[in-house]
């Protein structure tokens, strides 16, 4: 019985210290981790589509809640301006999530660039949505005011030949930030005054 | 038949280093050992894991019960890992990118809890460190050993540290075996190590 009982207590108590540091290095980590990630993860694209901005989008970035969720944005500067906010939002491919990075012009309310951040599609078919850089262009000017389309379902994108759920997959992710921009545009507004210099 | 520590250190780095000797710890062997910068980071991951692990488990080994001991063991492990994971995650980006998968496959890496049950579990504290620091330094060299010849043959360049220091050696004349930094290679380059190691270890 004595036995019994020191076998709990040691795990137990083992189980509690081992939970408790892990508690507090994640918490000290946390920070810079999600750093970490969007430099490497998500950087290279948002570099890409805010290119020619004179700030770091990646360091210039404010949080805002969408309902329950809460949304990262990132700001471009151009000609001394905040006038670009770009963020990320999924739409469902062939073999998973897609993720989108949206630029939108706020003067104009236009799409001013795209690119995928992740993605598991087929590399030669769907993952040309990341590779071929001519399909992240046709969404250059776009109109941020109404749903992003591809053309056999009415809209203004060419789908990826051999890749059309992959192309629908990154409109669904367009229209979603879209969306997401249209709700909540005012706030966007207020946020980026505080990037004013 | 006991030993000094610098024994206890340096039977880690010839007389049972892990992958040749004791062939532990093979499945990250064969897959991290790509480039020489993924051989020694894996290596210094495994060396702070098993430091760690034995130096706790030294220390707690009048109060685990041996029948739960395993169990308490594999804690201890896990926690350990989960630290060097997040670390790594948080200051080491791309090298956490390449390892991946690795870095948790440590926790069921049979060297540290091979060490933890066969060393730590009875010995002091101060010989569990030198044993710790022997056998991980030990498994880093041979990491780092086959991961240079991998990428030695396979692309013709070494990779010292990060993409700053690439060295080519054999100039740009060298078409470089692919064969060497796939999959089969790792496994036909380990086995000629083996080869090696055990033809020298013969007295």
């Amino acid at each position: 019985m004595r036995e019994m009982i020191k076998m709990v207590v040691v795990l137990t108590v083992l189980s509690a210290f081992s939970g408790g540091l892990l508690a507090y290095i994640r918490d000290n980590t946390k920070e810079q981790i999600e750093n970490q990630q969007l430099e490497f993860v998500k950087g290279p694209a948002i570099k890409e589509i805010l290119k020619g901005a004179a700030n770091n989008p990646i360091a210039d970035r404010f949080k805002l809640k969408d309902g329950e969720i809460e949304r990262s944005f990132f700001v471009g500067v151009f000609e001394g301006e905040p006038s670009a906010v770009a963020t990320e939002s999924y739409g469902k491919g062939y073999g998973g999530d897609v993720g989108l990075m949206v630029a939108i012009s706020i003067k104009e309310d236009k799409i001013i660039g795209v690119g995928v951040t992740t993605h598991s599609e087929t590399p030669g078919m769907g993952a040309r949505a990341k590779d071929d850089p001519a399909f992240a262009t046709a969404f250059k000017g776009l109109s941020a005011a109404e749903a992003v389309k591809v053309t056999s379902d009415g809209g203004k994108i060419a789908a990826l030949s051999g890749a059309t759920i992959t192309s629908r997959a990154v409109c669904a992710a367009a229209t979603d930030i879209v969306e997401i921009y249209k709700r909540l545009k005012p706030q966007i507004e207020e946020n980026l005054k505080a990037f004013k210099k | 038949m006991a030993k000094t520590l610098v024994q206890e250190f340096t039977k880690g780095l010839w007389e049972e280093i892990p992958p040749f000797r004791l062939v532990l710890g093979l499945c990250p062997t064969l897959a991290v050992t790509k480039s020489v910068e993924n051989g020694i980071g894996m290596g210094v991951a495994v060396i702070f894991v098993l430091v760690c692990s034995n130096v706790l488990i030294s220390m707690m080994r009048n109060i685990i019960p041996p029948k739960v001991r395993i169990a308490c063991f594999i804690v201890v492990i896990a926690t350990f890992v989960c630290v060097v994971e997040l670390v790594m995650q948080a200051y080491t980006y791309p090298l956490f990118l390449k390892l991946g998968i690795f870095i948790p496959l440590i926790v069921v890496n049979c060297i540290l809890l091979g060490r933890a049950e066969a060393f730590a579990f009875k010995k002091g504290v101060l010989a569990s460190i030198a044993d710790g620091f022997g056998i991980g330094i030990g498994y880093t060299i041979a990491l780092a050993m086959l991961a240079a010849f991998r990428e030695l043959f396979g692309s013709g360049n070494l990779t010292i540290w990060g993409d700053m220091k690439v060295m080519e050696v054999f100039g740009s004349s060298f078409q470089p075996f692919q064969f060497m930094v796939e999959a089969p290679g790792a496994f036909v380059c380990l086995g000629l190590m083996l080869c090696v190691m055990n033809i020298a270890g013969k007295k």
